[in-house]
């Protein structure tokens, strides 16, 4: 089978199925929507922390998608060329993300306590000089500069590829993945740090940023997986993906969860280990009134469950339990991102809100909405990338 | 069947010959074969069912056996033998016990995996009749080789080696024991 043989643009029926799962995702979207706009007039501070949460869950995917594409200019690969056209769409959404961002910048004063002036600790009046609401707003609008421009760039420059072939284009994109990826994993850490770490301010862990960093890797790659699987249903990607590509994609969920893991009991460790008052209340809150159990279901469904399951060479080139397990994973992020967030507000035992319900319904669905659209826009293949043949034969004998 | 032969052996000089050959020979219904080559040819091990073996379950045994093992040499030890006040914690503080519990699952996986290996492969072997084909040390080289055991219930001398001089082979010998 040779490129050229091949109508990469999405087909009739693949159009239909996209239009459908579209509108049902904005609708669920509008719904949650409007709930949670019900809510930031009835509950103001809950309606800030479940939008905090969902919010950092959908960047998640987002983010991490961009990190995906931006590993796979430089390690090459056919596992990158089929993930290529899905992780440029979502990060296409990047626009709607930071326009999403507006109500979390206007809820600071909701959200962290170190906006309140204090009399506190030399602790708080020390940290003011980074955390202070100007500087806050600041940082970030530099990570969303950088990830538009990032997701600009390697968009205009992949379709002048399609168009123009692979020179410059490939050369372009291989270099700004780069400092691309470096700026990533630093705007993320910052992120988690400014969004998540300091609702608690007397707290810290120098791994923090690290979690975020794979949990946001683990995120884009279960939904990747889960793309490409609904999207192997309907030609063209139907004649393209092969069982070998799906277990390329199979391994990286498996080495995600295991790090994610590592990073995770790491961080217990060395702050239970220490047991310093400054540090273990943070994990106190965590693992009683009802929130132990949270804990240990993360344990078991974030780790022990993917990673025994996806060790099974069958199940990785099996498309549909490997998107079930990729659907999980998702879920499991919003637990444990909600487990993150959560247990400071609602002191001492586990409650769930209606709006922690609305909240990933609502940015979710038309986050999903927004990224079909985008999905449609090209076709769902690089015509003109140079490992294009060599993607489409992997696999096949 | 004679008791003093070992098998048929086939020599091919391109590995596409062999894989047809050996595809042919499964379809006749011989069982008892094995290809010898300079570098591994996927497509052999469809034909020959060698995707499956016994060396994960005898890993996945080895790393359970080593993390247990690891798990209750700390339990034993900072509970039972040595029972130590350390900050106030619990005797049987279970995450401390993980690294080491981790590196023993580690460590036994890995030596399973090893010697697992050695011992499904048969190794160590002084000696095998293969070697008496006097050019099987070609199969290092640039040589393909195909070779059809005396023990496989279809095995007929002169019917097995007419089967595979017609498979393209360069040259077909009986292997001694």
């Amino acid at each position: 089978m040779t490129g050229q043989a091949l109508d990469f643009n999405p087909s009739t029926e693949l159009r239909t199925s996209l239009r459908q799962s579209r509108a049902r995702a904005g609708i669920i979207g509008l719904i949650g929507v409007l709930a949670l706009a019900a809510g930031a007039f009835t509950a103001r501070d809950q309606f800030f922390r479940s939008y905090l949460w969902s919010y950092i869950f959908v960047l998640g995917i987002t983010a991490g998608s961009l990190s995906w594409l931006m590993l796979q200019y430089l390690t090459g690969g056919a596992w990158g060329v089929v993930i290529r056209r899905p992780a440029e769409a979502a990060v296409r959404t990047f626009p709607l993300l930071a326009l999403l961002f507006i109500p979390i910048a206007l809820g600071t004063s909701s959200l962290y306590s170190w906006t309140q002036p204090t009399t506190d600790a030399t602790l708080l009046v020390k940290q003011a000089r980074y955390l202070n609401v100007p500087f806050f707003l600041v940082r970030a609008a530099v990570f969303f500069a950088g990830w538009i421009f990032l997701s600009w760039f390697l968009n205009r420059w992949s379709a002048r590829e399609d168009r123009e072939g692979p020179v410059p284009a490939n050369s372009r994109m291989a270099a700004i993945s780069g400092p691309g990826l470096i700026f990533w994993a630093f705007s993320v850490t910052f992120m988690s740090i400014d969004w998540v770490m300091s609702l608690s301010p007397h707290w810290f862990s120098t791994m923090f940023g690290l979690l975020f960093v794979i949990g946001q890797g683990l995120s884009g790659m279960a939904f990747l997986v889960t793309v490409l699987v609904f999207l192997s249903n309907f030609r063209p990607m139907s004649e393209v993906l092969t069982p070998r590509h799906l277990h390329d994609l199979g391994k990286f969920l498996l080495a995600t969860v295991m790090v994610w893991a590592y990073f995770a009991f790491s961080q217990f460790l060395i702050i239970w280990a220490g047991n310093l008052p400054e540090e273990i209340p943070w994990y106190v809150e965590r693992l009683r009134g009802g929130w132990q159990y949270v804990a240990l279901l993360l344990v078991f469904g974030h780790f022990a469950l993917p990673f025994a399951l996806l060790l099974s060479r069958d199940l990785k080139r099996n498309f549909k339990l490997l998107a079930s397990i990729a659907v999980f994973i998702l879920c499991m992020r919003v637990v444990d991102i909600y487990w993150m967030v959560t247990p400071d507000s609602s002191k001492g035992s586990l409650s769930v809100s209606w709006l922690d319900l609305a909240g990933p319904l609502g940015l979710g669905g038309i986050w999903l909405a927004y990224f079909l659209i985008q999905l449609e826009k090209r076709p769902l293949m690089p015509l003109n990338e140079m490992e294009l043949a060599e993607a489409l034969e992997h696999g096949r004998e | 069947m004679k008791p003093d032969v070992y098998g048929v052996m086939a020599e091919f000089d391109n590995p596409t010959d062999l894989v047809n050959a050996t595809r042919a020979v499964c379809e006749q219904g011989y069982k008892k074969l094995d290809t010898y080559t300079p570098f591994p040819i996927e497509e052999l091990n469809d034909i020959l069912h060698l995707h499956k073996n016994k060396l994960s379950l005898i890993v996945l045994v080895g790393g359970l056996l080593g993390g247990l093992s690891g798990f209750l040499l700390q339990y034993f030890v900072t509970v039972i033998y040595f029972p130590i006040n350390v900050a106030g914690r619990p005797l049987d503080s279970w995450p401390a016990y993980i690294i080491i519990t981790f590196e023993l699952t580690i460590l036994l996986g890995c030596i399973s995996a090893v010697f697992g290996m050695l011992a499904l492969c048969g190794l160590p072997m002084p000696y095998h009749p293969v070697f008496n084909v006097p050019r099987f040390s070609a199969a290092s080289h640039d040589r393909f080789f195909l070779c059809i055991e005396a023990a496989d219930p279809l095995f007929d001398m002169e019917k097995t080696s007419g089967l595979l001089e017609t498979l393209e082979a360069k040259e077909v010998s009986e292997v001694a024991h």
